[in-house]
């Protein structure tokens, strides 16, 4: 085998700018393939985080039902509190859990005693969501993130609507789920950024002063959402936890509650789905120039050193060894191409790290972008590229292996 | 069941034993199409070549030399009658065996040398060890360097092929030829691109060889030098044997 490399490698060096102009070419697709990757990766995280960090959490639990009327945030489809209990309980002998909230879901009307509109409020236990939704905190552009009893954040726009800030009075009113109001005085404890997505311009108000407001006897939880140990797991946690809540049923033996990652939650899911189809596409535009330009030069070589081909056959040259022959040098080719590709690909994507290029994303700005190349996209790119080589040269290399050297040895 | 061919080779360089033949052809003919028409390239040849002999096919352009030399060095298949070379029935090899046959048997001797031009004299005369023949490293050097000196072309040997002279090239391609010591060697016009002096060196080397290693070689040729050195001369016309001499050495 060391021949034959050493063969392919003279042949690739022989003709200098064809193999240089190929080994650019493919350098040129694996560049761009690594460096939208690494950009688009980096985007998607970064939007990713956003929506699960800020307010969603990566999976939430809800009774069965419940998402289906999630716009209506039906009370009575709250779970009580045993069965928040049982979905605590399980979620606790889950490793890959790293933090859980409970939440209580409620719509009602915001008054500064001038002015009164609607909004949407989550009732929380702040240690517990701060675990959960790391972002939130940090979405406080004035105030306090402590939400005592008796304090609420208030949304952004809605802040500037109704002109409030920190320290202001305002009251509440709700309606329970027997359909009667209550109202309750609140006072401003800061004003929350606005977040990407459903929920995203959503007040937060202490779990308690939710129960009060509501008249509940005890806590009856909207949903519960979970925090995983490790985003690439989440699939795997997903299964876990509706594997433990499957025991659950109603006495019909229909399952009690219902999961969901943030993706279906979220419609930013799509935009993910969409980068990835763009990194899909990009891929086979990669295959495409791999496959063409090898397969093209090889045919070339093949048509070029035809009575060298006939030469090594007539004097006895196994066909196999002339097949390896040629596919090595494809091999050989593209391994260059990957290899010069991937260390402009680093160039490039330091260059953008460098430059700190920024993107808005919903109501934000000034998210920077962060590529980075993983080796698990090194390697994978550069095995594709190896790999659409090999068959852009089968048929070239099976055309020599299967010369006739009679026919070969004519050839001018 | 698919019966497995073998090839019966007739151990026939062994000192002390009478010579044998090592080419038999018998009512050997070869057709080509040409679009509608065919072309009788060889009509019906019989003939025998023994062992350790310098043998030239002689005869005008289009009289079958070429086509012959390309049957017995199983490069091409008869249309009728039968083959014999080195004692194995060439007529019915595969692709494969033929080429293993081609590896084991025969050295080739190009008129335009054919030599590889990515590798040096040396790697070039050490290809057929090396890439056919699988010989272990040590052997492989002392073989090479064996038919290098035998060919004059140990000082060359680092040089690649566009590096040397044209006698020193077909020097090259003979020691290629001849480093796996076969029992045969086909050459097609191996003077025709050579220089007066060089094509007698390079005769001279052969016959050294045969000499040495009771190697069979058969030329086609056009060229009187060579007609002069072989021992028997066939002539061929339209495809047809027309006689058959012992050759008689000329002074050069």
């Amino acid at each position: 085998m060391l021949n034959i490399i050493k063969i392919s490698l003279r042949n690739l060096m022989r003709y200098k700018r064809r193999t240089f102009l190929v080994t650019a070419l493919i350098a040129f697709g694996v560049m761009a393939v690594q460096v939208f990757i690494s950009a688009s990766g980096s985007y998607k995280s970064l939007i990713v985080g956003q929506i699960t960090d800020a307010m969603l959490g990566h999976i939430q639990i809800h009774k069965k039902g419940y998402m289906v009327s999630i716009e209506n945030v039906p009370l009575n489809l709250n779970m009580k509190q045993h069965g928040a209990d049982l979905i605590s309980k399980a979620l606790s002998t889950i490793p890959g859990v790293e933090a859980f909230s409970t939440r209580i879901r409620l719509g009602g009307m915001i008054s500064n005693y001038t002015e009164t509109t609607n909004l949407r409020l989550y009732g929380i236990s702040p240690e517990q969501e701060y675990k959960t939704v790391p972002l939130l905190p940090k979405r406080i552009l004035s105030g306090s993130a402590d939400l005592k009893p008796g304090q609420i954040l208030v949304p952004s726009l809605l802040a500037k609507g109704l002109g409030l800030k920190p320290g202001d009075p305002v009251v509440i009113i709700a309606t329970n789920k027997d359909g009667s109001v209550n109202g309750k005085n609140f006072m401003v404890s800061g004003i929350l950024d606005a977040a990407p997505g459903p929920g995203g311009r959503d007040g937060y108000i202490s779990i308690s002063d939710a129960v009060e407001l509501l008249r509940m006897e005890e806590p009856e939880i909207s949903e519960i959402a979970i925090r995983i140990k490790d985003f690439d797991k989440l699939n795997e946690v997903y299964g876990q936890i509706n594997e433990s809540l499957a025991k659950e049923t109603t006495p019909q033996g229909k399952l009690k509650f219902e999961v969901h990652t943030w993706e279906s939650l979220s419609p930013f899911a799509n935009i993910v789905k969409m980068v990835n189809l763009m990194s899909l596409f990009i891929k086979i535009i990669l295959i495409a120039i791999v496959l063409i330009s090898v397969m093209d030069v090889m045919m070339m070589s093949v048509y070029e050193r035809i009575r060298e081909i006939g030469t090594l056959a007539a004097i006895g040259t196994p066909p196999a060894k002339l097949l390896w022959m040629f596919i090595t040098e494809g091999v050989f080719l593209s391994l260059f191409g990957a290899a010069a590709g991937n260390i402009l690909s680093y160039i490039v994507i330091y260059a953008i790290r460098f430059s700190k290029y920024t993107f808005a994303f919903g109501m934000r700005e000034g998210f920077i972008l962060d590529p980075h190349m993983t080796v698990a996209n090194v390697m994978s790119v550069s095995l594709l590229v190896v790999a659409i080589a090999v068959i852009g040269s089968l048929q070239p290399a099976f055309k020599a292996s299967r010369v006739e050297p009679i026919k070969a040895l004519k050839s001018v | 069941m698919k019966e497995e061919r073998k090839i019966i080779l007739n151990p026939v360089f062994m000192k002390g034993i009478p010579a044998m033949t090592i080419v038999s052809a018998n009512k050997l003919e070869k057709n080509y199409e040409v679009g509608k028409i065919s072309v009788k390239a060889l009509q019906g040849l019989d003939f025998t070549i023994d062992e350790g002999k310098i043998v030239s096919f002689i005869g005008p352009s289009g009289s079958g030399k070429t086509t012959l030399l390309n049957l017995i060095g199983c490069l091409d298949k008869p249309t009728s009658g039968t083959l014999t070379v080195a004692g194995a029935d060439v007529t019915g090899l595969n692709r494969k065996e033929s080429a293993s046959f081609r590896g084991s048997t025969i050295g080739f001797i190009f008129q335009d040398f054919n030599l590889v031009p990515i590798l040096t004299v040396y790697e070039n005369v050490e290809y057929p060890l090396l890439m056919v023949r699988n010989v272990p490293s040590a052997e492989r050097k002392r073989l090479v360097n064996e038919l290098l000196e035998a060919v004059g072309m140990t000082d060359q040997s680092s040089k690649f092929p566009d590096q040397i002279s044209g006698g020193q090239k077909q020097r090259a391609a003979i020691a290629r030829a001849l480093v796996t010591k076969p029992k045969l060697v086909l050459a097609d016009e191996p003077t025709a691109n050579l220089d007066h002096d060089t094509a007698y060196k390079v005769l001279g080397i052969m016959k050294k060889i045969r000499d040495e290693f009771k190697t069979t070689f058969i030329f086609s040729t056009h060229d009187p030098k060579i007609v002069g050195e072989a021992e028997q001369v066939y002539s061929l016309e339209d495809g047809k044997l027309m006689g058959m001499r012992e050759g008689v050495k000329t002074d050069a």
